[in-house]
């Protein structure tokens, strides 16, 4: 059964890839891209990586089509057919191709309990980490604890991309007075009425997220993304300048400075505690405590940058002017 | 104490910084804040250089051991291209503040600071990892950042570039996360030192076949190793001067850095280069690089499109050297390293320099130079005899001990691609001192040299471009003694 | 050696990669190669994340019962991954937006074609 639907989706997938490609129409490869988004997101549920799941739900499906979305409202919504030679692309993609399932021909059947990357490294983490961190989700305890630096990395991937954005868009951006509520869909009253529902569930439901990642799949980044989705809802339906009054670029970058270097602080008290740079069980006497405090901070970190990032990227888009 | 902790302080000091960039408005704060990072982050790499004498260091991040933990693990080699990149960024901060001011809306310096330090830390990161999935979001970090800083040229073709350099940077940077992936899915581990154990015992395979292709491919087009160098002219031409100059004595460098570490440490000089013919194809690529980037450099108007050219032929005879799987040949590639980083810091400065004079850098813009802003050309000429490789400069010795590699070789048909190389480059050279110092131009000749800010910088990098080509006792017994640990030579 | 039945879930994933990647190099739309680009990394955290399972295993979250779990390392891989994807279509967009703003196409051919004319 659980096959049949891997099957299914798979399929799907094969299905939706191959429309990406013939598809000219952009806004329709945008939303197909959402789709393909979504259905990995159900495959990785099935290959029982729901954090990942999650994340890529929100994400795929989520923020990144609705910045490309933002980007196809400032430029064309059609895309004029290519009079590339589809010879040298298609030959790259073949040789890449056939080069990766060369590859797979010696690896490890799939599932199979006995490869190696199920008997090493892993084992200590499940086995060892509610002894050694504390949480019951093995993949908090990893992402936040044991490969705690890569997540530094990335908060402040997440940060550069913000200072990026800020950097490329501000020479286009309207001045303040001269913006307009060009979004406002606030006279559809089944949309309104539902988003005044909705909007206070997502928040409560992210802060749900953010503070049960020890527990369940979740954790920072997935409650910045609903958190930060929470409040684009709300300017898409509700009433963009109330969210741009009250968050502005100045203090939304503020914002996501203070997540980054809540992180890194963090590190840098337990290095005055003595300890190794982020070796949480400095942090308190008994070593489990110490981690709890650590991974309950780094990943507040990772939520207030995520959310103030998320939401400067929108904004950013939309307050860019329409006219050349 | 702080001894101790220098691993992770090379990286988290400047990572901590870019952010903190928001509290500063003034632009000579901002300048001087970059700055004292960027020195303090080279006193770092100095001093682990020398701790490296001692042995290896390793420094368990968050307290977990590796290879369950990130590990940074600091050896002769990295140390020695931290102290590169860090340094090299030290001398182009010293003299960037009027050029940044002067390319750089005013609005935007705090978060262009920020974007800075945030790709010098990215770079400080990849380096220094002891992890294969760390380098990843390292160099991520840095990719980033410089996609950003590029975008910011005044010419409108600053904005293609950066972004065909994001799309092939990207397209790398998957390419080598598959590879990382695959070597995980036959090792289980993710840290180097342990998959350099790992590998070999786990026999070659069609999978680890397949890892290293990715990885060589995916590190070869953040290398701009030809012919996947094709974003980067465009990329270091049209990017603020201070950003070429930057990246041009810094970036490629690191991925050198990478490509060595995963052929020599992961995956083992016998498993790619006898199990493999990576010897033949990394000099067949080298001789692409060399002979068809000087050629398109000598038809280059843009002096900044030119060098960047030069830059690709340069990490040819890196390559090239690597080839040889000698410690003369590996010798002379680490010593190009540094070398070339000087070359190139020091030149693009001073196109820096000219940028800021002139508001150009065609050929048109160095017509009677040599008259007008007589110390600028001079660092012009002097770092392009450089890359010639003319007695005095650093690039004779990198060219010396490369020769020598080949002639050690037997291979004197690589002696003649090398001086082919250099004769093509005195090509473009001359084309420059012809235009600086033979055409004065129409205009009345007023004596316009850069601001010494900028000037004294150039010249401290023209200078350890003249000094380290005499004095080079400290360079080579760097790079020897480097190549020995890389090929497991013991004396 | 393994089966073709033990491999087959990897070659799709191949299949989606080349598909991605296919747009990436092949078509001349900014927006489309990046589009492009999301499927053929999302297609290579297919690849990660299959690789982490375990047969009749569950989510790698601790329970009472006696039970096999999935490897989390790819996850917590993948997750850094997804991120470090989402923040790439952001700096693409915005470029994106520059470039329409300064030469009126998001079209590489004319792009080049304008500055080719220069």
């Amino acid at each position: 059964m659980e096959q049949a639907i891997d099957i299914i989706l798979l399929g799907f997938l094969v299905v939706v890839a191959i429309a990406v490609v013939k598809q000219r129409d952009l806004f329709a490869s945008v939303i197909l891209f959402g789709i393909y988004s979504l259905l990995s997101a159900a495959i990785f549920v099935s290959l029982d990586a729901v954090d990942v799941a999650f994340t890529e739900a929100a994400v795929g499906a989520g923020i990144s089509s609705i910045l490309i979305l933002s980007t196809l409202a400032l430029t064309s919504r059609n895309e004029k057919p290519s009079s590339h030679s589809v010879f040298l692309p298609l030959m790259v993609v073949l040789v890449t191709g056939a080069t990766l399932v060369f590859g797979t021909l010696d690896m490890p059947a799939f599932a199979d309990p006995e490869a190696p990357v199920h008997k090493h490294v892993a084992p200590r983490y499940i086995q060892d980490s509610y002894q050694e961190v504390g949480m019951p989700n093995i993949v908090t305890s990893v992402l936040a604890s044991y490969r705690g630096y890569d997540t530094m990395g990335e908060v402040v991937v997440i940060f550069t991309a913000g200072v990026a954005v800020l950097l490329l868009l501000s020479s286009v951006r309207h001045k303040e007075d001269e913006l307009s509520n060009l979004t406002d869909l606030k006279h559809h009253p089944i949309l309104l009425n539902v988003a005044q529902i909705l909007i206070p569930i997502i928040l409560l439901f992210a802060l749900y997220v953010q503070f049960h990642g020890d527990y369940g799949p979740g954790g920072g980044f997935q409650a910045g993304v609903i958190f930060a989705a929470g409040f684009i809802l709300y300017a898409m339906i509700i009433g963009i300048d109330e969210i741009r009054k009250t968050f502005t670029p100045k203090y939304l970058h503020w914002l996501s400075v203070t997540g980054v270097v809540l992180y890194i602080g963090v590190g840098i008290v337990t290095l005055l505690l003595g300890g190794e740079f982020l070796n949480y069980n400095v942090l308190a006497e008994e070593k489990l405590t110490g981690q709890h405090w650590g991974i309950f901070l780094v990943e507040l970190g990772v939520g207030i940058t995520v959310t103030a990032t998320m939401l400067s990227l929108f904004l950013s888009f939309s307050e860019v002017r329409r006219t050349p | 104490m702080i001894s101790n902790h220098l691993p992770v302080l090379q990286v988290v000091l400047p990572l901590l910084a870019a952010p903190l960039c928001v509290l500063l408005k003034r632009s000579s704060l901002l300048w001087a804040f970059t700055l004292l990072v960027s020195i303090l982050s080279a006193v770092i790499a100095w001093s682990l250089l020398q701790q490296t004498d001692a042995g290896i260091i390793s420094y368990a991040i968050g307290g977990w051991a590796a290879p369950w933990g990130i590990e940074y693990r600091v050896d002769k080699l990295n140390a020695y291209v931290l102290l590169i990149v860090t340094g090299i960024g030290s001398l182009v901060m010293l003299g960037g503040r009027k050029s940044i001011e002067q390319e750089i809306d005013s609005k935007n310096l705090s978060l262009f600071y920020t974007a800075y330090l945030l790709c010098f830390a990215g770079l400080l990161g990849i380096t220094i990892t002891g992890d294969a999935f760390n380098v990843f979001v390292f160099l991520e970090i840095s990719s980033l950042s410089s996609y950003a800083l590029i975008s910011l040229g005044r010419d409108r073709r600053a904005l293609t570039a950066a972004y065909q350099y994001l799309v092939m940077g990207t397209i790398g940077a998957t390419f080598i996360l598959i590879g990382i992936g695959m070597m995980y899915m036959i090792t289980g581990t993710l840290n180097m030192h342990d998959l350099a154990q790992r590998l070999p015992e786990a026999g070659s395979s069609r999978t680890m076949l397949t890892a290293f292709a990715f990885m060589f491919v995916g590190v070869s087009l953040k290398l701009a190793l030809f012919p996947l160098h094709l974003w980067l002219p465009n990329a270091y031409a049209y990017a603020p001067s201070i950003v070429s100059a930057f990246l041009a004595g810094t970036a490629t460098k690191v991925a050198v850095y990478v490509l060595l570490r995963f052929i020599f440490t992961i995956f083992g000089i016998e498993y790619a280069f006898t199990e493999l013919p990576l010897s033949a194809i990394l000099m067949l690529l080298a001789i692409a690089a060399i002979l068809l980037a000087t050629m398109s450099a000598i038809y280059e108007s843009n002096m900044k499109r030119l060098f960047a050219y030069s830059s690709v032929a340069q990490l040819g005879y890196m390559v090239l050297g690597i080839s040889f799987l000698s410690v003369t040949g590996l010798t002379s590639s680490l010593l190009h390293l540094f070398n070339h980083a000087l070359m190139k810091a020091a030149l693009f400065m001073a196109l820096a320099c000219v940028m800021y004079q002139q508001g150009g850098v065609m050929m048109d813009n160095l017509k009677g130079l040599g008259r007008r802003m007589p110390w600028t050309f001079a660092a012009i000429v002097i770092g392009g005899l450089s890359l010639v490789g003319v007695p005095l400069t650093v690039g004779f010795i990198s060219k010396w001990y490369l020769l020598l590699a080949a002639i050690e070789a037997g291979q004197f048909v690589l002696v003649a691609v090398v001086l082919a190389g250099s004769l093509l480059a005195l090509i473009y050279v001359w084309k420059l001192v012809e235009q600086g110092y033979f055409h004065s131009g129409n205009e009345s000749i007023t004596r316009q040299e850069a601001p010494l800010s900028m000037l004294i910088p150039t010249w401290l990098l023209v200078l350890a471009n003249i000094y380290f080509g005499i004095d080079t006792s400290l360079t080579i017994s760097v790079a020897q003694t480097t190549a020995e640990q890389l090929l497991g030579v013991t004396q | 050696m393994s089966s073709f039945f033990d491999l087959y879930n990897y070659w799709i994933f191949i299949f989606l990669m080349m598909t991605g990647f296919y747009i990436v190099i092949a078509q001349g739309n900014l927006v489309k190669k990046i589009i492009g680009l999301n499927i053929f990394q999302t297609s290579v955290f297919l690849l990660y994340i299959s690789m982490g399972k375990v047969s009749g295993g569950t989510a790698p979250i601790l329970i009472e019962a006696d039970v096999s779990y999935s490897n989390p390392l790819p996850h917590v891989l993948i997750l850094t991954a997804i991120v470090v994807g989402v923040a790439t279509t952001a700096v693409a967009m915005a470029l994106i937006v520059r470039i329409q703003k300064a030469y009126g196409t998001i079209e590489e051919q004319e792009i080049h074609e304008q500055d080719a004319s220069l």
